[in-house]
């Protein structure tokens, strides 16, 4: 043992660690995963107290939002920054890395989480919460967060994986029939899309010997071209399944509507929007030549998505159905962004984005109060609220042109980018498909707004009596569930009416994605093997 | 299970098993072993005392629900993650520190607390998929 001690004290640092020390402002790339990780750990231990767990969760996500919010600050001015776990070398420890884009679909994911845990105090249960619906949206919001700040690929899958276990926790929490129904196609086409994921993960791994992404984008120019473009088809397969894009999209409206509203509000504004980040991340950042292969692919799937959507949409008559038929809308305007990759395209499709997971969410959030206030979930039997409640019309409407994307709503400003790029890039067809969706969500969105709010009373026979089976919001749910879904509107609308930051940062955002250098850069990687060669030349 | 050698064997069996588990956590950083595998045989000392003796015993002689004792784990291994703030390192840097102890050492590490982390982890996890398992519907 003695000798052991010796030899310790003579063997060198390898040179696989870093000697740079780590201050504590770095650490706030990783303290939003980090922070709801541990705060979940912690309400599953005490999911039995009934008392406490909602404000330690408001807290956790609070604390969440503000270091968030610091570091989005702070990479919009200096460019992305990076952290390597275990103080490894880049390539071989994993890397979280935080630029404008992954921070800000992460900040914008966390305030809706705040909102619908405010708003779920409305809808409380008991079963719900013995059985976890905290701990529970703290593990989604680290999954989510995670897969947003992660810079290796693997790390993402561990991620996507951790999202999946607490989504479907979330799905199946009511016990309900119809929630089994759907967490099973969802859970089903989820995990086949999670296969694709990792076999090219496998295959990747197999030929560049490397999953961190900035060494990915480094390497994978040389690499055989042919075998990555059977990996970019399969990365783009999985991510289009996660992310709900046309034809893989089945799952999404065959779930999303039976959990409770404030679930299906976290997961049309968050999860979808984790597959649509990772084809950004893939897609551009990585593998941009067999982007460019797939261009037609990509393009003929997002007009499909973006057609077919709200004409999925307009058939509907249960309502969050219909909702899940926009949300599918909105990835097709995110996939063109990635057909089109211009900073303009690039732009806008992030900024679709970002306003997909405040729009959807609060949509969902309506839904909610609409199906509280008629107690139905078909649009058919509902019928009068505008005369009984109009606030909630109100909301409904301004979200229908939220989605529609007309001016001034948040949806116009992502949807001109869109349109300019599509048409700079002369992709008419595209362009075209943009147009024609915000119309057919318009009419989607209408048709719904006019089922329920306009119309007297149910449909059929009775449609002009008075609907007497409304029920009066309680105090309870006029306090949560419709103080946050009022918050989130205004939230949308504000940002509508001033979108100045939010350009500037997608179009930063965008700048990133087509800079790999930047993101090669804020990991160490080319700074680190040129650090190497000095030591070396040192020694 | 009421077979009368399964049902007095099976509480040493539990026993061995569970001291089994915690050698194998305990040697895991460097020869074969750790806190996944430790975890897993821990939870099958669990579902074997289920079978034998039936679940609402288990629960009883297990104190904590095996949930919280998941969550506890996942709170371990972060919180073992985050020692390394205050040395200026980046998160899960591994620390070690080494305690003479007679003749020998013990080597402590946050690795171990790590790995500790997970086994409480995975036998709250397995643990809990067992027993839901083998109850039956009014939970015995």
């Amino acid at each position: 043992m003695a000798y052991d001690n010796a030899a310790k004290a003579e063997v060198e640092l390898p040179v696989a660690m870093l000697d740079t020390p780590t201050s504590v402002a770095d650490w706030s790339i990783i303290f939003p995963v980090v922070i709801a990780l541990m705060a979940g750990a912690l309400l599953a231990m005490v999911r039995h107290s009934r008392g406490s767990q909602f404000g330690f969760s408001l807290i956790s996500v609070m604390a969440i939002i503000a270091i968030e919010a610091e570091l989005f600050y702070r990479v919009l001015v200096t460019g992305p920054v990076a952290m390597t776990m275990g103080n490894w070398l880049p390539p071989f420890g994993i890397s979280f890395v935080a630029d404008v884009l992954s921070v800000g679909f992460a900040l914008a994911s966390a305030v809706v989480t705040l909102l619908v845990l405010i708003y779920f105090r409305a809808e409380i249960v008991p079963r719900e919460t013995r059985h976890g619906f905290y701990p529970l949206v703290m593990l989604l919001l680290a999954g989510v967060t995670g897969a947003f700040m992660t810079g290796d690929l693997f790390n993402l899958y561990v991620w996507f994986e951790v999202m999946l276990i607490a989504s479907f926790g979330l799905l199946i929490i009511g016990g309900k029939k119809i929630q089994l129904d759907g967490a099973v196609k969802y859970g089903f086409l989820n995990f086949l899309a999670t296969t694709f994921f990792l076999a090219g993960l496998g295959y990747l791994y197999g030929l560049l010997g490397t999953l961190n992404m900035a060494d990915i984008a480094l390497v994978a120019p040389a690499a055989e071209p042919a075998a990555m473009t059977a990996i970019a088809a399969l990365f783009f397969l999985a991510f289009a399944m996660k992310a709900a894009a046309f034809p893989v999209n089945a799952w999404l409206p065959a779930s999303y509507h039976t959990p409770d509203a404030a679930v299906s509000a976290l997961f049309g504004g968050l999860l979808t929007k984790v597959g649509a980040y990772a084809l950004l991340r893939v897609l551009i950042v990585l593998l941009p030549e067999q982007r460019d292969i797939f261009d037609p692919l990509i393009t003929a799937i997002a007009i499909a998505t973006l057609i077919t959507a709200p004409l999925g949409a307009i058939a509907q008559t249960n309502l969050r159905r219909a909702l899940g038929f926009l949300v599918i809308g909105g990835i097709g305007a995110i996939l063109a962004g990635i057909a089109v990759p211009s900073v303009r395209g690039l732009a806008g499709g992030a900024f679709y984005a970002f306003h997909a997971i405040l729009t959807m969410s609060a949509f969902y959030l309506v839904a909610g109060l609409v199906e509280r206030v008629t107690q139905e979930t078909d649009t058919r039997r509902m019928g009068g609220v505008y005369a009984y409640n109009s606030l909630i019309s109100i909301l409904f409407l301004v979200l229908v042109f939220a989605a529609a994307g007309l001016p001034p709503f948040l949806g116009f400003w992502p949807k001109l980018l869109l349109t300019e790029a599509a048409l700079q890039d002369s992709d008419w067809w595209l362009a075209a498909a943009i147009l024609i969706n915000s119309i057919l969500t318009t009419i989607a969105g209408t048709r719904l707004w006019a089922h329920i709010f306009w119309r007297n009373g149910r449909e059929g026979k009775k449609s002009e009596i008075r609907n007497d089976r409304l029920r009066p919001l309680s105090g309870l749910e006029n306090g949560y569930a419709l103080g946050a879904t009022l918050a989130l509107v205004l939230l949308v609308v504000v940002i509508g009416l001033r979108p100045n930051l939010v350009f500037d940062s997608t179009r930063a955002a965008a700048g990133d994605l087509l800079q790999v250098e930047n993101y090669i850069g804020a990991v160490g990687l080319e700074s680190s093997s040129a650090g190497e060669q000095t030591t070396g030349v040192a020694r | 299970m009421k077979t009368i050698i399964f049902r007095t064997i099976a509480p040493a069996l539990t026993a061995i098993m569970i001291v089994f588990s915690i050698f194998v956590l305990l040697r895991g950083h460097n020869e074969p072993g750790g806190g996944f595998i430790g975890g897993l045989i821990a939870a099958s000392a669990i579902a074997i005392y289920g079978v034998a003796v039936g679940v609402s015993e288990v629960r009883k002689a297990l104190k904590v629900d095996p949930i919280s004792m998941a969550g506890f784990g996942v709170f371990i291994a972060a919180f073992a993650g985050l020692l390394s703030l205050g040395q200026s390192l980046p998160f899960l840097t591994g620390l070690w520190g080494y305690i003479p102890f007679g003749e020998t050492e013990i080597t402590v590490s946050t690795p171990m607390l790590f790995d500790i982390g997970v086994y409480f982890a995975v036998v709250g996890t397995i643990g809990a998929v067992a027993l839901a398992l083998e109850e039956d519907e009014d939970g015995n």
